[in-house]
């Protein structure tokens, strides 16, 4: 792969000029590092889903290796989902191609590329389908838009549905509520048809049936991984945590995405939950079968998603505990606000969570059983539960990152805010038509954070960047808080690129910080083993 | 991209001079008044009601709502109601919004890239004023020509009428709504033709109906303003079609009227297997007309199917010994 150019010169490159050739007539560019890798054989083998013909192939080659009736398989595919999904089929009818979601899209901000305008990475699906399935297609072919599924339409979906993180930024300014994450999904589960996967979705998965998790951690390494952050804890806070796993009896169950497990800065929030647990006195446990959040099956298909998530309410139902409390992640929750209930409820243990702190009833989840940890924490905020002292972050100037999900999936906007501006003292949001339900995705979304797309990466990430980048020169922000696993891996590199001297944290990570233990020792260091700020520095600042 | 706007304007010409010389030159009035506007009016009707159905069938597996606010949660925590609906109630508004005031439009951003590395996304309401523009002249066009398939005329469009012509400066009294009926199509295409991204984008489908509009409000505003038509004889041609009683009146119309009457037709009859079904679509639509509810009230997937999944049995017999080891409680010792 090339080298990454410096950003400057990748920021002047940006083009938003349109071709003169028409998009049809545009071959998708799958040279290397365009192109996600396909995924291994023996991950399509382990979870029984279709294969291609070759074990060893890349986007790349000229000939792909796929069956000879491929035609047809994608045919009955999109027939079957066209039947399963009024989405799709609403979505393959209703646009006019006004125009409003061309630009709202991050990787078309970030690449220029005109297929990467939402409305034109639906027509390539849209094409297909007028042709196939459409009156006026069928009869005045490409007059009606239609386009006869050839071996280069499959390889542009291969290219542009890879380049999709499916935030649903776009779906929030259709005036038809068209969503590019529900054509997304849809195509990925065509080309999973033909076994056209990408190894960084497939193998997480993979792992995640076998071991619980996507990252592979096997029950006794999950454990040490985690007792190896109560040492961390027990050397920064003198205090001693004892976390329990698989405990049958206990009240709640409480997962989160393996990331938080395995990778800084996912870690460091890590310890701010067990913290946060342990200043409670939390009657709950943890899980190694259902040790996986997050769900890489939404992004392979509806069936795969279901299959992963079903570890959650089989393990709670296990263990009989009263309810479920989740981390943050950003997709898992909208599996589990969305998908879960549909899909593998009702659920069949416990009860409508109900906080044992506050006594709080949370009828917004009656149904599911499963809280997020940002309501579960603001509420226990709400009634003073707590005790923390934010100054302990004053080194932190913070802004908030809303994920994707939980903002257009969920909803989840104020609870996360509620709980950093209580955890530190300097919090400045970016520019309003950047956050919230106008979010930027991070650009690595959708399993898409695979270090072979770096440069797309970057430049998908570039609208989040540059709005980080706009508090961190007015402000003097550097540091980058969010609630989701994908970001707090895709985050750091991209901030050391366009923003250098920004770092990620997670919400809990804060809370961690400030929360003042019971028999603690006097602390001098945050959770990344940092100095905590001087003393002298707390008083002066109450602003924000 | 300039090919798909001229085939398209191309071809509404030639619609219109085939109307014109049809009923002129050939005589085939009852062709272009009677045959063509009952036959459009079945297309339509099948052809609608077909493509509602034909949604209707497709299943809604999961409550997916685009929520653009925040979720109702906590009891001290301000839900957003319109954007974030947790009742049917707050669906059907949020809906309401959509529709009649195109909501979501409304929210439209440019991107641009400014000085210092800087991109900014500025509030544009363009877009939504021209379409709305659009839509609602054309609302208000289509009631004020029940006057013509009516007898007596019913109020509302009476009332219409005096509303619309508020303006009452020339003989015949202006109607705004057919001007800004030709302003917003006008607006439109201008948009489409000029604009770079939505020239790239558009296609024969769009430019097509947009062309056959104009064609509509400029022979609409042309019979009614320069080359008077004999409005009685029209209406009884058009309270035949009604009534079920089609006839020719005697004297004949002038051909403006059938090229009019033509492109009606031929946009009434190209509504089901067009872009035009958005005015369908969007009550379909599942990412706006479902509540953010989904935790609280389960919803059913009517194909819900059982899958093959990994058991804690089976995982537990992969990793007994592992986890026994690590302290772990297993369920088989």
């Amino acid at each position: 792969m090339a080298e990454t150019p410096k950003p400057d010169e990748l920021f002047e490159n940006i083009d938003h000029g349109m071709p003169d050739e028409p998009w049809e007539e545009v071959p998708p560019d799958l040279s290397e590092g365009r192109f996600c890798y396909p995924t291994k054989k023996k991950n399509l083998e382990y979870l029984d889903m279709p294969t291609t013909t070759k074990d060893e192939w890349s986007p790349a080659d000229a000939e792909w290796p796929i069956p000879d009736n491929w035609k047809e398989i994608i045919h009955e595919g999109f027939k079957d989902r066209l039947e399963k999904y009024r989405s799709l089929k609403v979505f393959m009818d209703t646009c006019v191609r006004c125009g409003a979601c061309a630009d709202k899209c991050h990787f078309f901000i970030g690449t220029g590329d005109p297929k990467n305008m939402p409305v034109l990475r639906a027509e390539l699906l849209r094409s297909v389908y007028r042709n196939d399935f459409t009156t006026a297609g069928k009869i005045l072919g490409r007059i009606a838009g239609g386009r006869p599924l050839t071996r280069q339409v499959l390889k542009e979906w291969f290219s542009y549905f890879y380049q999709c993180t499916e935030c649903r930024r776009c779906s929030v300014y259709c005036p038809y509520g068209i969503d590019t994450a529900e054509v997304t999904m849809m195509a990925r589960e065509l080309l999973s048809l033909l076994g056209l996967n990408i190894n960084w979705i497939l193998e997480p998965a993979a792992n995640c049936f076998r071991t619980g998790n996507h990252l592979g951690i096997q029950p006794h390494a999950f454990r040490e991984m985690i007792e190896f952050f109560c040492d961390d804890i027990e050397e920064i806070t003198g205090v001693k945590i004892e976390p329990t796993f698989n405990r049958k009896g206990a009240e709640i169950l409480f997962i989160t995405p393996s990331g938080d497990v395995f990778a800084d800065p996912g870690t460091y929030t890590m310890m701010g939950y067990l913290l946060l647990f342990e200043h409670l006195g939390l009657d709950y446990t943890l899980s190694t079968y259902a040790s996986e959040g997050g769900n890489f099956g939404l992004f392979t298909s509806s069936e795969m998603m279901k299959r992963l998530n079903a570890k959650m309410y089989a393990e709670a139902g296990r263990l009989g505990v009263k309810w479920i409390l989740g981390g943050e992640c950003g997709h898992m929750w909208r599996v589990i606000h969305q998908y879960m209930d549909t899909m593998n409820g009702p659920a069949d243990f416990g009860e409508t969570p109900k906080s044992p702190v506050t006594g709080t009833v949370f009828e917004n989840a009656a149904s599911t059983r499963m809280v997020h940890i940002t309501e579960f924490t603001a509420d226990l905020l709400r009634n003073n539960k707590l005790k923390l002292d934010p100054s302990r972050n004053d080194n932190k100037v913070v802004t908030f990152h809303d994920s994707c999900n939980p903002s257009r999936a969920m909803g989840l906007l104020e609870e996360p805010r509620y709980v950093l501006k209580h955890a530190c003292n300097h919090f400045y949001e970016m520019p309003e038509n950047t956050i919230r339900e106008q979010t930027f995705c991070c650009g690595s979304g959708s399993g898409l954070n695979t270090e072979e797309i770096m440069e797309l990466r970057l430049l998908g990430g570039l609208p989040r960047a540059n709005a980080v980048k706009y508090v961190h020169d007015k402000y003097g922000v550097n540091m980058l808080a969010c609630i989701c696993a994908i970001d707090r891996a895709a985050l750091p590199p991209l901030m050391d690129y366009w923003v250098p001297g920004v770092d990620v944290t997670g919400i809990h990570e804060m809370v961690g910080n400030a929360l003042l233990m019971e028999g603690e020792a006097e602390r001098t260091m945050d959770l990344r083993f940092e100095p905590l700020p001087y003393a002298e520095e707390t008083e002066e600042d109450a602003d924000e | 991209m300039n090919a798909a706007y001229l085939y398209s304007l191309v071809t509404v010409v030639v619609l219109g001079l085939i109307a014109y010389a049809g009923v002129e030159a050939a005589g085939l009035d009852v062709l272009f008044g009677v045959i063509i506007p009952y036959l459009a009016f079945i297309i339509f009707l099948v052809g609608f009601a077909n493509k509602i159905i034909d949604w209707s069938k497709s299943a809604v597996p999961f409550k997916i709502p685009t929520t653009m606010g925040q979720q109702k949660s906590l009891a001290w925590i301000k839900q957003n109601k319109i954007d974030s609906p947790y009742t049917t109630g707050q669906v059907v508004i949020r809906m309401l919004l959509e529709i009649l005031l195109f909501r979501s439009l409304f929210k439209n951003t440019r991107t641009g890239f400014g000085a210092g590395r800087r991109i900014s996304y500025k509030w544009v309401i363009w877009l939504w004023l021209f379409a709305l523009l659009f839509h609602y002249s054309f609302l208000v066009v289509v009631i004020r020509h029940l006057r013509f398939f009516t007898e007596p005329v019913p109020f509302f469009v009476s009332f219409l009428e005096r509303i619309d012509g508020m303006l009452q400066i020339l003989l015949p009294n202006i109607f705004l709504s057919g001007f800004a009926l030709l302003a917003g199509a006008l607006l439109l295409l201008v948009r489409r033709v000029f604009l770079p991204k939505l020239a790239y984008i558009s296609r024969p489908a769009d430019y097509f109906p947009l062309f056959l509009i104009i064609g509509i409000a400029v022979t609409g505003l042309m019979m009614r303003y320069l080359s008077k038509v004999d409005v009685i004889r029209i209406k009884e041609l058009t309270m035949g079609l009604a009534t079920l009683q089609p006839s020719i009146p005697e004297g004949g119309i002038s051909g403006l009227f059938y090229v009019h009457l033509f492109f009606v037709s031929i946009l009434v009859a190209y509504i089901p297997f067009s872009k035009i079904m958005h005015m369908g679509g969007i009550f379909l639509s599942p990412t706006r007309n479902l509540a953010n509810n989904s935790r609280a009230k389960r919803h059913e997937n009517p194909w819900n199917y059982p899958v093959k999944t990994h058991t804690y049995e089976e995982y537990e017999e992969d990793f007994r010994d592992k986890m026994k080891e690590a302290g772990i409680p297993v369920e088989k010792e």
